[in-house]
Formats: C-alpha cells, sequence, structure tokens
C-alpha cells in the first residue's frame, strides 16, 4: 500500500528527537544519579497518570510524521495498468482515518448534528423548492428520520464505543499484570490484588486507571465519529475532530524540537562559558545578552517576513512541503528566540562545577580539557538541561497558538490549534454562534498543556533537590 | 552611582550595536530590496522600473554598506546602514514603508498601551500576593493542594480563550461594554475595564504560583523560625517578616519589565481594537512595513537593557547587602 516514502524535514528530526530520547533513556538507565529521579518519578501517581496521557498524544504525533504519497484507487483501471501515485502527501495517521479526513460537508455542521448550519434551498422530489436545513452528505446519513432515530443511535454508539474502550483496556491491564507477576514471581491473584491496593511501588492503579479512561475516550469517539462529525465542520466543511488531531503534531514538534533545535547551542556555549572563562565567556555572555535583549516576538516576526519574501520568490513541489519549511524556520527561530535562558544556567553551573575539588584534581593530572567536559562536567548538568527541556514545552505549545494568531506561527494551510482558534475568531460573531472550532482546539490543547505542567512540576521536585523540602 | 549608571550605558552600547546589525543582516542581506520592493507591490508582474521606484521613495535603493559614487564622508553616510540602522541610536526612526513618520507615531501610541499595562501589572500585582500569601498561610493543607492545582490550570488554558471567552460573555451576551474600540480621557474607561480585567485573569496562575514558591522559600529560613520562637502570631511573621523579605525578588522581577511596558500587549490590543504600540505592531506585521518591525525591535532593545540597569539599581535600594561597583 506505502509507495513512496516522503521524509520531510520535521519528520526527520523527529526521529533524531526520538532516537536521542532513547539513548538519553539507556544512558540514564545506567546512571544512578539520573536512574534516582526518574524512579521518584514513576512512583509518583500525578507523574505516572499525566505520562498515559502524554503517550497517547505522542502516539498520534508520531502516526503522523510518516509522511508517503498513496497509490490512487485502482478500481475503474485497466488491468495490468501500473498504479499511478498521488501527487498529494498524507500520513499514516490520514491513511489510518481516511473516513475524516475524505467526508467533507458544504460548510459549518454543528458536533454530531445531522443537518447543515445554514438553511439553502433544497428541491423536494415532487419540484417544489424549500427552505430548510439540508441533510449532511455523510454526519449521521445512515439513518432515515433523524428526528426519531438520532438520540437511540448516538446512545447506542456511545455504549459499543465505552465497552469496547473497557474491554481493550482490561485485556490491556490483565497482560500488564501477567508480567508484573511473571517479574515479581507472584501469582496474578496477588499481583492484582497489590495493584488494586495500590501497594505496588509503581502505582499501576492509577495508571490502569488513566489508560482504561483515553481508551475509553479513543474508541468512544472512534465509534461516534465514523457516522457523525464528532466535533461538527468547520467553513468548508472539513471534519473538525481530525483537524484536531492533526493539530497535535503541530502542538508537539514546536514544543519538543525547539528544545532539540537550541540544545546543542546551549550546553556547547554554555559549557564552554563556564568552563574557559576569560574572552571565550566575553564572547558568549555578549551574543547572548544582544540576542536576549530583542523581544522575542518580534524577532519572529522579522524572521518569519523575510521567510514570507523568500517563500514568495521561490516555488515548491507541495503545500505540505512549505508548510513543513515554515514549521522548520519557526522551530528554529523559536530555539533562537529560547536557548538562551538554559545558556545563562549551564554557564552558571559549570562555573560552579570547574571549581570543584574533583576536577581541579583532573586538571593537575592533565587531562585534556574536553574529557574533563565530557567526563565531569556534562554529565553533572544534564539535570538542568533535561528540566528546562521539559519546562519549556508547555509554554512553547500555549506559544503556538499566540503566534499563528498574529500570523507570524505556523503556515495557514497547516492545521494547527493557533490556526483553528484564529479562525473561531469571525466564527463567534455569527448567529448562531460557531463554538465548535474553538471549542475542540482549546479542549485539545488543555489537556495536553495541562498534563505537560503537572508532569514538569514532578520531574522538577525529582531533580531538584532544593525544593523536595518545601513540598 | 552616576559612574555607574553611566558605565553600564557604554556597557549597553556594542549590545545595542548588536542588534542594529542582526537586524540589518536580516533585513537586508538575507533578502534584498528588490524583493521586499517585489513583494510589497505584489508578486508577479511587477516592472523593474516600479521596483526602483518603489526603492527610491523609502531610500532603499542606496547601497548596503559603502557607497562608491559619494564623496568624503557620504561614503559611509548615504548607505542603508547608516540610514536606516544606526540613525535609530539618535532615535530617529524615520517614515514607515507607507510614508508616517514611525517617532510621532510611537509617542501617540503609547499611552493607550500604558493605559492598559500599569493597572494589569499594578492589579496582578496585588492580586497575586495576596493569592500567593494566603496559601502560604495554608501550606501543607488541602487548601495549598488545590490553590496550586488552580493554579496549574489556570496557566494551562491558552490566553487567547480568556480573551475570547471573557469579550464573549461580557460584551456579547451580558452587554456590559463594547466588544472592542477606543476614545479619549476619561471615555477610554469603558474600553479598558474587560481587557485590563482579563489580562489579571490571565496573569494569576503563573504568578501566584511562582509568588507562593518564594514566600515558601522563605518560610524555611531561620530568621522566620526565630521569629515564631519569639512568640509572633503567623499573621506577624507572615506579613512582618517574610512578605518584607519575598518582596525583594518580587520587586526585581517587576522592575525589570516596567520599561517593557511600553510596548504593549500584542494579542490583548488587537483583539480590543485598541491603539497601542501592540497593535501597531502587529499591523505592521501584516502589512509587512518592514520599516516599523525594524523600529520596534530596536526600542524592545532599548528597553530590555534599560529594564536591567533599573534592576541592578533597584537591588541597591531595597537591599542593602548589594553594593554596586
Amino acid at each position: 500500500m506505502i509507495s513512496q516514502l516522503v521524509i520531510l524535514w520535521t519528520d526527520g528530526l523527529v526521529f533524531l528527537l526520538l532516537l536521542v530520547v532513547i539513548l538519553f533513556g539507556i544512558y540514564a538507565s545506567r546512571k544512578a544519579h539520573l536512574r534516582g529521579p526518574w524512579r521518584q518519578v514513576a512512583r509518583s501517581r500525578v507523574g505516572v497518570g499525566t505520562l498515559v496521557v502524554l503517550s497517547f498524544y505522542l502516539v498520534v504525533a508520531l502516526l503522523d510524521s510518516f509522511h508517503y504519497h498513496p497509490i490512487l484507487d485502482k478500481a475503474g483501471q485497466e488491468e495490468g495498468a501500473t498504479a499511478t501515485q498521488s501527487v498529494e502527501v498524507i500520513s499514516l495517521f490520514d491513511g489510518l482515518v481516511e473516513g475524516l479526513r475524505e467526508r467533507q460537508e458544504k460548510t459549518y455542521s454543528a458536533p454530531l448534528a445531522t443537518r447543515l448550519y445554514a438553511k439553502e434551498n433544497i428541491e423536494l422530489p415532487d419540484g417544489r423548492v424549500v427552505r430548510d436545513f439540508p441533510r449532511l452528505a455523510y454526519g449521521g446519513a445512515h439513518l432515515a428520520d433523524p428526528e426519531t432515530e438520532w438520540l437511540p443511535d448516538i446512545l447506542k454508539l456511545s455504549a459499543v464505543g465505552i465497552v469496547k474502550g473497557l474491554v481493550v483496556s482490561l485485556a490491556v491491564a490483565n497482560l500488564l499484570i501477567i508480567l508484573l507477576a511473571m517479574r515479581s514471581r507472584r501469582s496474578f491473584g496477588a499481583q492484582g490484588r497489590a495493584v488494586l491496593r495500590g501497594a505496588t511501588e509503581i502505582p499501576w492503579k492509577v495508571a490502569f486507571l488513566t489508560l482504561a479512561f483515553m481508551l475509553v475516550l479513543v474508541f468512544w469517539s472512534a465509534e461516534l465519529a465514523a457516522k457523525y462529525h464528532l466535533l461538527g465542520t468547520d467553513k468548508v466543511g472539513e471534519d473538525v475532530y481530525y483537524q484536531a488531531l492533526k493539530s497535535i503534531r503541530t502542538g508537539l514538534l514546536i514544543g519538543t524540537l525547539t528544545t532539540l533545535v537550541m540544545l546543542p547551542a546551549a550546553i556547547l556555549l554554555g559549557i564552554m562559558a563556564g568552563y574557559f572563562r576569560g574572552w571565550v565567556d566575553d564572547v558568549i555572555q555578549y551574543s547572548y545578552t544582544t540576542l536576549n535583549s530583542i523581544p522575542g516576538v518580534l524577532l519572529i516576526a522579522a524572521a518569519i517576513l523575510m521567510l514570507q519574501i523568500y517563500m514568495s520568490n521561490h516555488e515548491f513541489d507541495s503545500l505540505v512541503e512549505r508548510a513543513d519549511l515554515r514549521l522548520l524556520i519557526l522551530v528554529i527561530i523559536l530555539g533562537v528566540t529560547s536557548w538562551t535562558g538554559l545558556c545563562r544556567l549551564l554557564r552558571g553551573e559549570t562555573l560552579k562545577l570547574r571549581e570543584m575539588d574533583y576536577v581541579q584534581a583532573a586538571t593537575a593530572f592533565g587531562v585534556s580539557n574536553l574529557k574533563i567536559i565530557t567526563r565531569h562536567i556534562l554529565p553533572n548538568v544534564l539535570h538542568i538541561v533535561l528540566i528546562a527541556v521539559i519546562l519549556d514545552f508547555s509554554g512553547l505549545v500555549l506559544a503556538e497558538a499566540v503566534l499563528s494568531y498574529v500570523n507570524i506561527g505556523v503556515d495557514p494551510t497547516m492545521n494547527s490549534w493557533g490556526n483553528m482558534i484564529n479562525s473561531a475568531r469571525l466564527e463567534m460573531a455569527r448567529e448562531p454562534i460557531v463554538w465548535w472550532s474553538l471549542a475542540a482546539a482549546m479542549i485539545f490543547m488543555f489537556s495536553l498543556v495541562l498534563a505537560a505542567n503537572l508532569f514538569s512540576d514532578v520531574v522538577r521536585d525529582a531533580f531538584d533537590p532544593r525544593l523536595r523540602g518545601s513540598r | 552611582m552616576t559612574a555607574y549608571i553611566l558605565r553600564r550605558i557604554i556597557y549597553a552600547m556594542p549590545i545595542l550595536l548588536g542588534v542594529n546589525i542582526l537586524t540589518f543582516v536580516l533585513f537586508f542581506v538575507v533578502n534584498s530590496p528588490d524583493d521586499m520592493a517585489r513583494m510589497n507591490l505584489g508578486m508577479k508582474r511587477v516592472t523593474p522600473a516600479a521596483v526602483e521606484n518603489w526603492k527610491h521613495e523609502r531610500g532603499y535603493d542606496l547601497p548596503l554598506l559603502f557607497n562608491e559614487s559619494a564623496t568624503g564622508t557620504g561614503r559611509i553616510t548615504e548607505t542603508i546602514f547608516f540610514q536606516k540602522s544606526l540613525k535609530l541610536f539618535r532615535f530617529d526612526f524615520g517614515s514607515s514603508d507607507s510614508g508616517r513618520d514611525i517617532g510621532y507615531d510611537i509617542s501617540q501610541r503609547m499611552w493607550p498601551s500604558l493605559a492598559i499595562a500599569v493597572p494589569v501589572l499594578l492589579v496582578g500585582l496585588l492580586l497575586n500576593i495576596t493569592f500567593a500569601l494566603l496559601i502560604a498561610f495554608f501550606r501543607a493543607t488541602y487548601i495549598d493542594f488545590w490553590g496550586v492545582v488552580l493554579c496549574v490550570i489556570l496557566m494551562s488554558i491558552s490566553g487567547l480563550f480568556y480573551i475570547i471567552g471573557g469579550q464573549y460573555l461580557v460584551s456579547k451576551l451580558l452587554h456590559l461594554v463594547p466588544i472592542s474600540g477606543y476614545d479619549t480621557g476619561l471615555g477610554s474607561v469603558k474600553f479598558l475595564i474587560l481587557p485590563v480585567i482579563i489580562g489579571v485573569i490571565g496573569g494569576i496562575g503563573a504568578g501566584t504560583r511562582w509568588y507562593r514558591t518564594l514566600f515558601l522559600e522563605e518560610i524555611n529560613k531561620d530568621y522566620v523560625r526565630t521569629a515564631r520562637a519569639k512568640g509572633l502570631s503567623e499573621t506577624v511573621v507572615l506579613f512582618r517578616h517574610v512578605l518584607k523579605n519575598a518582596m525583594i525578588p518580587i520587586l526585581t522581577g517587576v522592575v525589570v519589565v516596567l520599561p517593557l511596558l511600553f510596548m504593549g500587549s500584542l494579542i490583548t490590543e488587537s483583539f480590543f481594537g485598541i491603539p497601542g504600540l501592540g497593535s501597531y505592531t502587529i499591523d505592521a506585521i501584516n502589512s509587512q512595513d518592514f520599516a516599523i518591525v525594524r523600529s520596534m525591535v530596536f526600542l524592545g532593545s532599548v528597553l530590555y537593557i534599560l529594564g536591567l540597569l533599573l534592576t541592578d539599581i533597584s537591588y541597591t535600594l531595597v537591599d542593602p547587602r548589594v553594593r554596586l561597583s
């Protein structure tokens, strides 16, 4: 089915990021000073619960990062003809929810509606023309008489979805309990009771409850979204639920890639400034003070304006690639505006570390600077990097919405919560008001940012011993 | 003190020069003025004469760094870098791409910006400190826990939502104040109330949580234990001792943003149609007026550096242990 993979710039970076995270995970699991705090995170109920929620977002974003040219439908083609590739680029996620992407209505329709938002002239079979809300092409199209069948159908679909979700989450929970029981050499029953009582070291009960909640939500929405427009449709009739799901990738990418892009510069320059001091320190301090003194929004605005000029003078293969380049530049610019804080922190920490006895001893033994930095300095500042990365995430997701609103965010053709909110501004003035685009963007964004905020609190408490006492 | 301030101002010069060079590179080197002209005049069918004309009207037809056709000092001064970038040091912003005097516009538009930013700052500060003190007073109880949870929830909501929701609820459903607009004098109050309230609410989550950590940090210190050991009541300890000492980081945190208040808030001003510097910037971004964006970048940097300077000075005023050198 998948014919030709398309690796966009940001896709590549996503995979790179994944690799970095995995490598860091392996590295951290071997070092006691990094493993300990992560254990503490795993023991925290909030930490585990939010991690489950975040992983759902992550899965959607990752699925949405495999892009390819789909093969056009072979039906109707002559036998033996080679399959032609579509010029459009879609992702694995698009392939999975094909129905959502392709079922376009004419214009707005409310969540779960069976009729359009606006009245139209409808020609009846006997030739008369009446002005009424026309039926949707797809939403609830399977109902013969929506007025009476709508509610029972919704309830039936919801029940089916919820039961499916419960069954799957029970199965997953049982599987995990079996694995846990095998690991701790207990009977299945004993392990299950321990989980239920919350007597396990890692709060599996919370994990299972969150998982069940999310799975029920997923199956329930999948069941309804297959027959209706769960969150309505937008001005051009696109499914809002699909848009909100697609926006997950944009939001997560901005939150994570920004830090990935800035990380090498921040670490390298921060440690160099603190370690070598003297003129190196002066130059680095000067450059980050200069960058820092430009208000972030204005720097982004200036850069995006320049990018627009560049784009208007160049041709692109597809809209997706064009949007992708803009996302990449945005991520880089956001990185440029936000690396200074981390750089300053690292410089300060390195200044402290280089006076430590073990570093002095290493210097006295004639160990090379490079080795001292990689052996003694870098491992001891990694926790600062980690906290900064996780703390920055939620702020960046929120920033995306604001920037897109000012038209200096992601490309207008790209699905993002900011663009959804931006379009909602005019929709709020309509009568009756079109609230679902705004609500969908807000709900998705809020749950992601809330989970990220709670999670980052747990991580910071685990890594920052100074704050541990005050909680 | 004067010597210190003077030295700091001299130190600030290279930074401003750096900002200047950066914006120069961004605006004139990455894309040539020709590209800008073509973009502004509309994409494809633009005659070279029109491009030249556009550039000439705005003074973009000069060479970038060195003018060979001029004589004497003109070789340096008759260039884009000198005319467009270095003149900013004299706060000579020149005219915008649409021909208006930027300096005049800024002086007119900073007042509406301040009319929102100052009340938001003051009311926000008062509320945040009150809530944070309250939470700190009930520390390690359910009030503390749920207070912090509420703060995190408030923080997690996008600022755009507060604005859209507030406008919808207060202006459209309840018809209490106009949705957007601005007036001079006292008439502006009815336009300013809603943006100020929304600005305060939007900042409560993060502010309260941050001040709470500051208070808790102080509460765990020795002098607080001594005060309690003396038999002082918790209220007195909190207000007399903790609040006073926690004010140092709070005040310096406020001082650093003071100059930037002039710049206004991009989002609030554009949503409420207030003719401040924030909406000025947004309009410039949307109409791709590079001269205005360039001026605002410079102005923002100057104000930021001023904020840093004020912070250092305020440290010496509130904390006698700090000496300037």
